[in-house]
């Protein structure tokens, strides 16, 4: 963040500098757009409050005339909710930890250590964020097979902790690469060994890194639906992403059930939006201008 | 020696620590790929030894498989709908998002929130805002005294369809870049065009699109790649329909590797689709050249 302010005080014409009617059109166009982008959500969550004649009515009502909760209590009773919440949180998890240690412990090796084709080999790391998904996915799932991890929850883990992902190790690395160097060489002399180096001063210090990281990872792990669908057939190991999925064929008219279903399973993750904005930002900030 | 030493301990320790992506490289990519391209030549439903057949599956894609054609040609056109809309979309809300007025962080937080929603949740919610009857987009052109199309099951409006639910998103990672990439133009370059009596239409023209094209570019070569994959969306939305309008080219994959079992002929389809990905984005490297001004260093620092 700090950079980003630092050169936008320097490049943007000063606030003042604006004509009060070029300032109140500049207002009313954010301002419209906001609207646009937000209604979506909010005519969600009123959808959400209403029975389902009242969703269906014509015209339609902006606020529900009785504010209900009738719809969340029934998405609980039609699918087993709880059990793919905890499915989900657990497949979620164990992403996520696997995610960070790996890219990181990788990412270190690529910013801080010197070692011979090194440059050569990031630059394959870089080449298989372009590779598509699709031209692995038939061989992936006959090992998946042949190992009788069909059906578990191996085949989504496993590979968080084998590298965790190309853009994830981009990521990391290019934090590292802004430590200072001296650090490591006075801790070298004094005989610390690299492992501690990196777990000592390499990951406190790229905290925000990490951060970005872990949240991108929750994101993507939160939301997967071809991994669960390939991989999962037994319905109790279902996700959310999953079971909401299937939740749609069954219950196209019950619109307020379906967006109660959307407004739970959004949640968590809109929280982790609030809570951690900047790490967002800066992640894209980082990745974007260095690509 | 000494130096030898610890120059070798340095390599080891490297390896060390590269080794869990060496080995996902290895086992999760490296040979995979291998075996799709074998499997590519093969007639194979995973329960039977793969059965060599040579290029048939090539073959009978290319010439005898009229979905396929078809699951190019959507994807294709949802490609070329999609792009302007998600990188002019998020191009515009960039530059908005960057005025120097109290409270845009407000707006960026806004402009951003919709994107964190993808996925199914999101097809959830567009297949509601699609509906032709109470959907929002058709409730807010009643309001306009316009007529809806019938947006999902109508042939015509299926594919614009979808690629208008990216609007939703282009306040998000690409807004993002954007809106870093802008805050390193110089702000001289768009006093001299003041001076020379230019409106806001040759700042962004002449000022804001050049010192800005080397992001745009990568996120054009990005956005096609993604383009490419669609799946989610359409999987949940339509499965392919109505009339095979959204039968994207991910989608048939898909249905034919594990609705129909023959992953020989998925494979195949699969390294079409790898072996066109490279060649389009080698041919966007090659024409990118002629248009991405690289001197001003936006994307640089």
């Amino acid at each position: 963040m700090g950079p980003l302010h630092r050169r936008r005080r320097r490049t943007v014409t000063p606030k003042s500098s604006i004509p009060p009617l070029r300032k109140a059109l500049i207002y009313a166009v954010l301002v419209a757009i906001t609207a646009v982008l937000i209604v979506p959500l909010v005519w969600m969550v009123s959808a959400s409050l209403k029975g389902n004649a009242e969703i269906l009515a014509m015209p339609p009502t902006w606020f529900p005339k009785e504010v209900q909760w009738r719809n969340y209590a029934e998405v609980f009773n039609r699918m087993p909710f709880l059990l793919y919440l905890r499915n989900t949180t657990l497949i979620t998890a164990m992403t996520v930890i696997g995610t960070v240690l790996s890219s990181s412990l990788v990412a270190y090796s690529f910013a801080c250590l010197r070692w011979p084709g090194r440059d050569r080999i990031f630059i394959i790391v870089i080449a298989t964020m372009m590779l598509p998904l699709h031209v692995v996915m038939i061989p992936l799932f006959v090992i998946f097979k042949e190992l009788h991890w069909l059906n578990t929850y191996k085949p989504l883990i496993v590979p968080a902790f084998l590298g965790g992902g190309a853009f994830y190790i981009f990521i990391l690395r290019q934090f590292f690469l802004t430590i200072p160097r001296e650090l490591f060489d006075a801790a070298r002399i004094d005989g610390c060994s690299e492992w501690r180096l990196y777990w000592g001063i390499a990951m406190p210090l790229a905290r925000p890194a990490l951060i970005t990281v872990a949240i991108l990872a929750f994101m993507f792990s939160w939301n997967d639906f071809l991994g669960p669908l390939i991989y999962l057939s037994d319905q109790a190991k279902n996700t959310l992403a999953l079971g909401l999925a299937m939740f749609v064929g069954q219950l196209q008219t019950e619109w307020g059930v379906l967006m109660a279903a959307s407004i739970i399973i959004m949640v968590p993750v809109v929280i982790i939006f609030f809570l951690f904005q900047r790490y967002f930002i800066q992640g894209f900030t980082m990745s974007g201008m260095k690509g | 020696m000494d130096a030898n030493r610890l120059r070798l301990k340095e390599t080891l320790t490297g390896y060390a620590f590269l080794s869990p992506w060496a080995i996902g490289f290895l086992v999760l990519g490296l040979y995979p790929m291998g075996m799709s391209l074998f499997y590519s030549l093969c007639q194979y439903d995973v329960l039977r030894v793969p059965q060599f057949i040579g290029l048939e599956n090539y073959r009978e894609l290319v010439f005898d498989d009229p979905y396929f054609g078809k699951s190019i040609w959507n994807t294709l056109v949802y490609t070329v709908l999609r792009l302007p809309l998600a990188i002019g979309g998020s191009l515009v809300l960039a530059v908005l998002a960057n005025q120097a007025v109290r409270g845009i962080k407000f707006f960026r937080t806004a402009y951003f929130l919709p994107s964190i929603i993808t996925g199914v949740v999101l097809s959830v919610i567009w297949i509601w805002m699609f509906n032709p009857r109470i959907g929002l987009i058709n409730t807010a052109l009643g309001w306009l005294g316009l007529p809806g199309p019938l947006w999902l099951q109508s042939p015509a409006w299926s594919k614009p369809g979808m690629a208008l639910m990216s609007l939703w998103g282009i306040g998000g990672a690409r807004m993002i870049v954007f809106i870093a990439a802008l805050q390193g133009v110089p702000s001289a370059l768009y006093e001299a065009v003041e001076m020379d009596g230019g409106g806001w239409w040759v700042r962004f023209r002449h000022v804001t699109v050049p010192m800005l094209s080397p992001v745009i570019f990568l996120w054009t070569v990005l956005e096609v790649i993604f383009s490419f994959q669609v799946f989610t969306e359409a999987y949940v939305m339509t499965r392919g329909g109505p009339l095979n309008t959204t039968l994207f080219y991910n989608l048939y994959l898909y249905f034919k590797a594990f609705d129909d079992y023959e992953m020989g002929y998925a494979s195949a389809m699969a390294w079409i689709l790898l072996v066109v990905t490279l060649v389009i984005t080698v041919l966007q490297f090659k024409l990118g050249s002629r248009w991405v001004h690289y001197t001003g260093g936006a994307a640089e620092q």
